[in-house]
């Protein structure tokens, strides 16, 4: 008897899913380009040429130098300086960090709000579904960005009423996707088993149901990471956002405004272009995602 | 078809009225607008009786009932800063914001729908895939930030439009518009331009996806085995069946192009109510603020209203699966 010829080895899911997540060439220069955000962010205090926050070390006759000057301590400012003297380089690197945070916690606050209710909505159904959905219809009526605006108006600044307000805006996109899929995954035999197995309810929905509904959530918390990031700059640039004790990217750009007339473009235009490659990353790796995880797609 | 309508009439009235309410406890706990209405240096008896003029010794429930009434009088009372009619203060500042809402659709249209419909009968075309590319950029790209670079290269590098304001207002059946001067269009394109921007990337989308499918229906092929000419059946045959989702689709966004003319109002110091209402929000000036939002809300819920309204008529699917849900 001839040997049998032997199978490879067979593909663990997650294996599968990224060997097509890396078939497509732009979705891997957006993750790269989003794994290189992250990292500068993490090890800005190492990397950054000067401490913004460090008064000692921003010298006041550094101010609106064009990209490439000196700075009296020496070292190069590549992309120029603000208008009270400090590295634009440095600036935009401790404000990724700030914009990136604020995106990330309200969009990982949002999420979980977003799943329980959206969850409950459809595992509980009647007059619980009827509430959260007309929230959710009332909250999704309305254009996020005026939404936002209202409530920081309301709240006032601060990181805190930022991340608050930005969750508000986002959580009924995750109840209402999370829901739909809910809705289907009751109906299978698995939950139906997990119940007569005398589980309870709190256990069905969130070890059976959910996990089986996180695909498409996944894909909507990129689009939606990258559309909070966006808005905290816009807030931010409007004056509305975080205050000048926390400079993220929008409070740059903001800063920059009244000297772009003047034709100091710098000031301005990098901090935006550090959000751009920023946002791009995240809603290239979104696309790819959306198309990997998507099942119809499947091949 | 009657029990559709009255069923989204109710849907909106609900709507309007749980704005009145938020907006109401929303403004409530904003602070002690007191403080922004009398001089720095005036005296107990002085604020107490601004306070007793306006109401603010009330308890919140009289206050309420008060607000309650005004809105539905169409009244929010006097503006703390301009000492005018909140109202009629929107009111005045609409036509503009208007207009460059609606310059920035027509924009999004002419532009859009033309690029789309090459993109979606040409994918694989370099320039096809060219304009894919664009209108994913035209997602990510903040408004304002693009606002910002749209001065700096058309009026500080260029030189060629002017960076802020509106042009010269001619008076036409009653409205006021800047649409029919050269200079008012030259006003007018930036902001418009930069208001159309996500707008330009949602029609290229749009029309590309439904291109692409409706090229594949048999209308099509059969149009083509008659021997027409392509632009015949691209313009008659295929744009004709992708116009009404996309339609709907600017209608509906319609909306969202009055709310974010906040952010290019202000970038481009356009007159308008967004630029009103950012003023409003930094000096805590609430009747303006709650007159705007009123105002906002009732144009939102009138036009997906309507757009519902007109959708189910035009599609019935749409109104049996609404009354078996």
């Amino acid at each position: 008897m001839s040997e049998v010829a032997a199978l490879p080895p067979p593909e663990s899911a997650f294996g599968r899913f990224a060997r097509r997540f890396i078939e497509d060439r732009v979705a891997l220069i957006g993750l790269g380009l989003l794994v290189v955000v992250i990292l500068v962010a993490l090890l800005a205090p190492w990397i950054a040429p000067q401490n913004p926050y460090d008064l000692a070390s921003v010298d006041v006759m550094d101010s609106r130098q064009p990209p490439g000057s000196h700075a009296g301590e020496g070292f190069t400012m590549w992309l120029g300086s603000d208008g009270v003297g400090r590295d634009l380089l440095s600036g935009i690197l401790y404000g990724l960090r700030i914009s990136l945070t604020v995106g990330i916690v309200s969009g990982v606050l949002a999420a979980s709000l977003g799943l329980m209710l959206g969850l409950l909505a459809a595992y509980a159904g009647g007059r619980t579904e009827t509430l959260i959905m007309r929230v959710v219809d009332l909250q999704l009526a309305l254009p996020s960005v005026l939404v936002a605006l209202i409530l920081v108006a309301l709240l006032g600044k601060g990181v805190d009423k930022i991340i608050l307000a930005l969750v508000v805006v986002q959580w009924a996109y995750y109840a209402r996707t999370v829901r739909a899929s809910a809705l289907v995954e009751r109906r299978k035999e698995y939950v139906e088993a997990a119940r007569s197995l005398g589980l309870s309810h709190a256990r069905t929905m969130l070890r059976h149901i959910l996990p089986n509904c996180l695909a498409p959530v996944i894909v909507i918390a990129t689009v939606q990471t990258a559309h909070a990031i966006s808005l905290e700059a816009t807030l931010s640039f409007l004056g509305v956002g975080l205050p000048q004790t926390e400079p993220s990217l929008g409070v740059l750009i903001a800063n920059g405004f009244q000297y772009m007339l003047s034709g100091k473009y710098w000031i301005s235009f990098f901090p935006g272009l550090a959000l751009l490659v920023t946002i791009v990353a995240i809603n290239l790796v979104g696309d790819r995602l959306r198309d990997v995880l998507n099942p119809r797609l499947e091949r | 078809m009657l029990a559709f309508i009255l069923r989204r009439l109710m849907q909106a009235v609900f709507v309007v009225v749980a704005m009145v309410v938020l907006v109401f406890f929303g403004t409530y706990v904003i602070g002690d607008p007191v403080w922004m209405m009398v001089p720095g240096d005036a005296t107990i008896e002085q604020v107490g009786e601004v306070r007793r003029t306006f109401g603010f010794d009330q308890p919140v429930y009289v206050q309420f009932l008060h607000f309650l009434g005004d809105v539905v009088r169409g009244e929010f009372g006097r503006s703390y800063v301009h000492g005018t009619s909140a109202i009629a203060l929107i009111l005045a500042r609409m036509p503009a914001t208007m207009e460059l809402a609606f310059a920035a659709l027509i924009l999004a249209v002419v532009i859009g729908l033309p690029l789309g419909l090459f993109a979606g009968l040409k994918p694989e075309h370099p320039a096809a895939r060219a304009i894919m590319a664009g209108s994913i950029l035209g997602f990510s790209l903040p408004t304002f930030w693009v606002g910002l670079m749209l001065i700096m290269l058309f009026s500080v590098m260029l030189g060629w439009l002017p960076a802020t304001g509106r042009g010269p207002v001619v008076s036409i059946f009653g409205l006021e518009t800047s649409m029919l001067s050269l200079d008012g269009w030259r006003h007018l394109l930036l902001p418009a331009l930069n208001l159309a921007l996500l707008k330009i990337s949602l029609v290229i989308r749009l029309t590309r996806s439904g291109t692409r499918e409706a090229a594949l229906q048999d209308y099509v092929k059969f149009a083509r085995a008659k021997g027409l000419s392509q632009s015949r059946i691209v313009g008659v045959h295929i744009l004709k069946n992708i116009l009404i989702p996309i339609v709907t689709v600017l209608g509906l966004e319609f909306g969202s192009l009055v709310a974010f003319s906040v952010v290019t109002e202000s970038i481009f110091a356009w007159p308008g109510m967004g630029k009103l209402l950012l003023e409003a929000i930094q000096r805590l000036d609430r009747p303006l603020i709650v007159a705007y939002v009123m105002v906002v809300v009732l144009l939102f819920v009138t036009i997906n209203l309507i757009v519902d309204i007109l959708y189910s008529a035009l599609d019935p699917r749409v109104r049996l699966s609404e009354s078996e849900a």
